[in-house]
């Protein structure tokens, strides 16, 4: 009777169901003026350079950037990086370069 | 997939901890031996011993499709359909069904079974989740094997802020066995988005909340109460000040869910009062879709917008109830609704007639909204035993110290204007040669809660919306 593990877990909508079962992704902005990017590398190698490109195209279009970087590819982002890109960006680019 | 019964033979369902089935287990051997049986064991696959087909049902699966509920319970199929049935130990039934093979010899004639372990309280909802077909029209919302379903409600915006318990199809089942209405029964529309709320929706936000089953006709009357226009549920919902749906419970209701209206009663540790109030938060954000920086515009808002809810202490007889007070017939169980900011806190322990407490709350009660304002809103006292046994022990009882606070809430409106007392606020300059009221003749409730030590009473004041009293006016319904 172990739920947590039961794959057909399934929750009843509480809501008047009217959005729709998959949750929306946020809608992009009209515009990037006055935004800053997030640019970040997930740690593969290469990843710098393509995301050194990036940066060049946002700068020439007037666009703020800023970068980060996970410690490792093979683990999650620390809560601390995503708090710092939450507190300083609007948008990200996750990025990586095989 | 379960294994399938043979079309012919015999089925009994048993389990080791009854003493009936332990009992006849030399007649299930004898019966292995004469013919096709197969016996299903609901907690223990070692149990029959010497018994050459039993399946194994702790899960419960084949319990649930044979409907059983007593155990032993014998079963004769004849060309795959069930014949016969019994319950229990009975020779005589057992041997009609069965033949000689079952007849027990040194048994008694007779002995009662045991509860199926597939009726258990609380059992039967998780099997019908489970194996059969729960009969919800709310749409299912799959969660990942991995994912924690409460982080999955937080995720899709079903939570105040605080966890709430994932509404699975049992809890949900359980939660609906509290109340005799239909599931789809429409109890109204919610706002803002006036979205029709069924009393299957309603039971899926009680289980969010916390609320037992018990609890469910009492939030149904909550929610109906909430919906009465002259509640204006939409307006306080979408205000900019601090107010919220503040309920209070009266009559025999509010006992049987074990509310509190004693120690700290408008504060947290009771799973009843806690859990009502913020079934009606949950409905009217999940159902109606108001959610904060929404529709919902508050300044500040303020914490009993989580859950605000408690119950009356109507242990003294000379005191006459609040839902009385407001026409419901004693006895019966009723909802008050309020719009209410937060508890202001009240402290007076030097009064010590009645007189003299009614000033002093009367210098309290001046503050709700601002001390210089009276259409701020209306107000709820919450009289503590202390302070009301003042007012008892000089004979004043409910009516007396209305009629003594609206009194004394009374001031001459040169005080009151623009610009008095040097401060802006307050009322027109038109108003200077008269005697204004703070409140209406009926904008003051008193309720009596609270624990017996500590001269502290509350006031909550309300919202302004309630100046236009025949548009916006405290409600108070019977719980049916």
């Amino acid at each position: 009777m172990n739920q947590a593990m039961n794959p057909s877990t399934k929750l009843r909508d509480p809501t008047a169901e009217t959005s729709p079962t998959r949750r929306a992704r946020l809608a992009p902005p009209p515009s990037l003026d006055g935004k800053v990017v997030a640019l970040m590398d997930i740690g593969k190698s290469r990843g710098a350079e393509f995301l050194d490109r990036l940066e060049g195209h946002f700068k020439s279009a007037g666009v703020a950037t800023k970068r980060y970087r996970k410690p490792t590819n093979t683990k999650v982002a620390p809560a601390a990086v995503l708090q710092t890109i939450a507190a300083e960006a609007q948008l990200a680019v996750i990025a990586l370069s095989d | 997939m379960i294994e399938v019964l043979p079309a012919d033979g015999l089925v009994i369902v048993a389990k080791h901890e009854c003493h009936t089935c332990v009992l006849v287990e030399p007649v299930m051997q004898s019966l292995d031996k004469a013919g096709p049986l197969t016996v299903i064991t609901q907690d223990d696959p070692a149990f029959p011993a010497g018994v050459g087909r039993v399946l194994d049902d702790q899960q419960l699966e084949r319990s649930f499709h044979l409907n059983i509920e007593a155990v032993p319970t014998l079963i004769r199929y004849e060309g795959g359909r069930e014949v016969g049935r019994t319950v229990g130990w009975d020779r005589a039934e057992w041997t009609r069904l069965a033949g000689q093979a079952a007849a027990g010899e040194g048994l008694p004639a007779w002995q009662p079974g045991c509860g199926s372990r597939s009726v258990e309280p609380g059992v039967q909802e998780a099997l019908i989740a489970r194996y059969g077909d729960p009969g919800l029209a709310s749409r299912a919302i799959p969660v990942g094997e991995w994912d924690d379903p409460i982080e999955a409600c937080f995720e899709r915006g079903w939570s105040d802020g605080l966890p709430v318990v994932p509404p699975t199809d049992e809890r949900i089942l359980r939660m609906l066995g509290g109340t005799d209405r239909k599931p789809g029964e429409i109890v109204g529309l919610i706002p803002p988005n006036l979205a029709p709320c069924t009393v299957e929706k309603v039971a899926i936000n009680a289980v969010m909340a916390g609320c037992k089953p018990e609890y469910m006709p009492v939030v149904l009357g909550v929610l109906e109460a909430a919906l009465d226009p002259l509640f204006v549920l939409h307006g306080l919902l979408c205000t900019t000040h601090f107010s919220g749906p503040l309920v209070i419970i009266n009559g025999p209701a509010a006992k049987a869910v074990g509310m509190n209206s004693g120690i700290n009663a408008l504060g947290q540790g009771n799973r009843a009062n806690a859990t009502i109030g913020r079934a009606l938060q949950l409905i009217v954000r999940n159902v109606g879709g108001g959610q904060p920086g929404g529709m919902d515009r508050a300044t500040l808002g303020n914490p009993g917008k989580y859950t605000f809810c408690f119950a009356e202490d109507e242990s003294d007889p000379d005191w006459e109830p609040l839902a009385q007070r407001r026409g419901i017939a004693a006895g019966k169980s009723a909802v008050t609704l309020f719009h209410a900011e937060g508890v202001h806190g009240f402290i007076d322990q030097k009064s010590r007639t009645p007189e003299e407490l009614a000033r002093s709350l009367a210098m309290g009660l001046f503050g709700v909204g601002h001390p210089k304002l009276c259409d701020s809103g209306n107000a709820v006292l919450v009289l503590s035993p202390e302070h009301y046994r003042i007012f008892k022990e000089g004979g004043w009882n409910r009516r007396r110290i209305e009629d003594e606070l609206y009194q004394a809430l009374k001031r001459p409106g040169r005080d009151l204007i623009h610009g008095a007392q040097g401060v802006p606020e307050g009322l027109p300059a038109s108003m200077a040669d008269k005697i204004v009221d703070k409140f209406p003749p009926d904008g003051l409730l008193i309720v009596r809660a609270g624990g017996p030590a500590g001269l502290f009473s509350a006031i909550i004041g309300g919202w302004p919306g309630q100046r236009v009293r025949e548009e916006c006016q405290a409600v108070t319904h019977e719980i049916r």
